[in-house]
């Protein structure tokens, strides 16, 4: 169980990213977070991940304390990251450098396989298109078998078509193991495709401003009216969330701020 | 006159530009690299044998040859060779390690960038020839003094080379690294030297020309063998064709060592991702 207890992140140059994010996600579950530009969404998750650490507060796995990096959290980020001078199988493989050989080359034949890019193991990075290269960087944070798996807009720089078809991947491969999945995103429709949970943030300090259930069953229909109701839903929330004038008082309440409305 | 296309008049299919480039089987295309210095050659030879010039001054390459030759069969040749190499790889190996070293100190903590890089400059401002006679003075006029300004000239471009590639290492890539928690050594071993393995070899290749510039005013202050002695030798005793034979030997050479470190780094970098891939195959 992944625990956030009042983390906040100044800064060294005195911005004031995040401010009180207290939340809890049970193990296999996926929560969306989502938010205006700016709002701390990258700022929390690189406090999850160990990458960062947190000014004030604490993130817990299974109650200890997470300070840098963690081998039960893995990360995918915006850009695939793929180290040039490793192929496609060495890449996916970095992670598991401490296991014997052969079962390495398992674990990385078996992740290929999964992502369909079988064919390409031998293949240097540069040769791959967008979203084939996304697809290695997942597999590459997916094969250590992270209990939580934290992703940072990792679909945002490929064209539509292909953000669904890794959506519906993404959750395929998520059906495998089951991990925890934290996705910031931007994109309205993949928060309710992927998620359980959507946490609407806020900006300046960056907050929790509102926790959408949508409920749906999965898989998913995007078409169906429940999907574009939880769709309105998360649009109306996000439209709250950045139109809404602050006072500094108001900064401590993130839970009971959609009250107000 | 009638209306020729181009295709037609080359002789070729221009419909795929792409495939007409590759049609040049893989080994006459560096030859291209041949034609100028070869036709020179040729045209000089034939200057010379039909009497436009005497070449007493710029010998035609049948006598080049022929020095070359006799140096070759009386061992003469080898041996200053040998001298001169073994100078070079000594100075090379000496001003590779400091450079290696100390560039990547610089490039890797700023504490040691802002202690020793202005000092580093401030001797790279100068030439390096100027050390000449200080170095005689402190070192002797043998070996030592040699080898010593063919570091100094190996050290520099070495030197910044590697310390600006290990400062310019993507910030993210490290943050790979850091995700998948490798200790300082992994971090370098799998991280940092090869992103900055690229940018290395270019730093070796230029160190290496330094080197070899560098032998050569180090066998100008003296020296009883060496390629360096054969050029003074030679403009001494009025041999130009010795002279000639002596640069076409440091020519021959210093490409073939360059030569060697890119072929010995090239395994390593196949996968780079540049603009001028290709050009160099
Ligand atoms: N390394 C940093 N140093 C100083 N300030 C930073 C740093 N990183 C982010 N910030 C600031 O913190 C705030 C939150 O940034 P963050 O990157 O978390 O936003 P975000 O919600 O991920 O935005 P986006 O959706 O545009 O990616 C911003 O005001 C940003 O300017
Ligand atoms: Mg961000």
């Amino acid at each position: 169980m992944l625990q956030l207890e009042g983390v906040g992140k100044t800064y060294p140059n005195n911005v004031h990213a995040l401010a009180g994010v207290s939340f809890t996600v049970a193990p296999g579950e996926i929560v969306a977070i989502v938010g205006g530009s700016g709002c701390g969404k990258s700022t929390m998750l690189r406090a999850i991940s160990g990458l960062d650490t947190a000014s004030r507060g604490r993130v817990m796995l299974d109650g200890v304390a997470v300070t840098a990096p963690h081998e039960r959290i893995g990360i995918v980020f915006q850009e695939p990251r793929l180290l040039p001078w490793l192929t496609v199988a060495g890449n996916i493989g970095f992670g598991l450098e401490h296991l014997p050989k052969a079962e390495r080359d398992t674990r990385v034949a078996k992740a290929l396989e999964r992502v369909g890019l079988a064919e390409k193991a031998g293949v240097w990075p540069r040769e791959l298109s967008g979203g084939q290269a996304q697809r290695v960087a997942i597999a590459r944070a997916l094969v250590p078998r992270p209990e939580v798996l934290l992703l940072d807009e990792p679909f945002s720089a490929l064209d539509a078509f292909t953000r669904a078809d890794l959506q519906e991947h993404l959750l395929d491969l998520w059906a495998d193991s089951r991990p925890t999945l934290i996705l910031v995103t931007h994109d309205v429709e993949e928060a309710v495709v992927l998620a359980d949970r959507i946490f609407v943030m806020q900006p300046r300090p960056g907050r929790l401003f509102e926790e959408i259930v949508t409920g749906l069953p999965r898989p998913r229909d995007r078409q169906s009216s429940r999907f574009d109701n939880a769709k309105k839903q998360v649009l109306a929330a996000l439209d709250r969330s950045m139109a809404r004038p602050l006072r500094d008082d108001e900064n401590k309440a993130p839970e009971g701020a959609a009250l107000w409305w | 006159m009638s209306f020729v296309p181009m295709s037609a008049a080359l002789g070729t299919s221009a419909a795929d530009p792409v495939k007409r480039r590759s049609a040049l089987p893989r080994y006459v295309t560096p030859l291209i690299g041949l034609i100028i210095p070869v036709t020179a050659a040729i045209v000089w030879e034939f200057a010379v044998r039909w009497g436009w010039s005497d070449g007493r001054l710029v010998p035609p390459p049948s006598v080049i040859y022929a020095t070359f030759a006799e140096l070759a069969a009386t061992g003469e040749l080898q041996r200053h060779a040998l001298a001169t190499v073994a100078r070079v790889a000594a100075g090379f190996g000496v001003g590779v390690a400091a450079g290696t070293v100390l560039g990547a100190l610089t490039g890797y903590s700023v504490t040691l960038f802002r202690l020793l890089d202005p000092t580093f400059q401030a001797l790279r401002a100068i030439p390096s020839i100027a050390w000449v006679p200080l170095f005689i003075l402190w070192l002797g006029i043998f070996e030592a003094s040699k080898i010593t300004l063919i570091a100094v000239g190996v050290f520099f471009p070495v030197y910044l080379g590697v310390m600006g590639a290990v400062m310019s290492v993507d910030r993210k890539v490290v943050e790979v690294g850091r995700a998948f928690r490798l200790s300082g050594f992994q971090m370098v071993r799998r991280i940092l030297l090869p992103a900055v393995l690229p940018a290395y070899v270019i730093a070796l290749r230029s160190g290496l020309g330094l080197g070899w510039m560098f032998v050569v005013a180090a066998e100008f202050m003296g020296a009883s063998e060496g390629l360096g002695f054969l050029l003074v030798d030679g403009q001494q005793l009025g041999k130009p064709a010795q002279i000639v034979a002596a640069i076409v030997a440091f020519a021959v050479i210093g490409k073939l060592t360059d030569w060697l470190i890119v072929g010995l780094a090239a395994p390593f970098l196949r996968w780079e991702d540049r603009f001028g891939r290709g050009a160099e195959r």
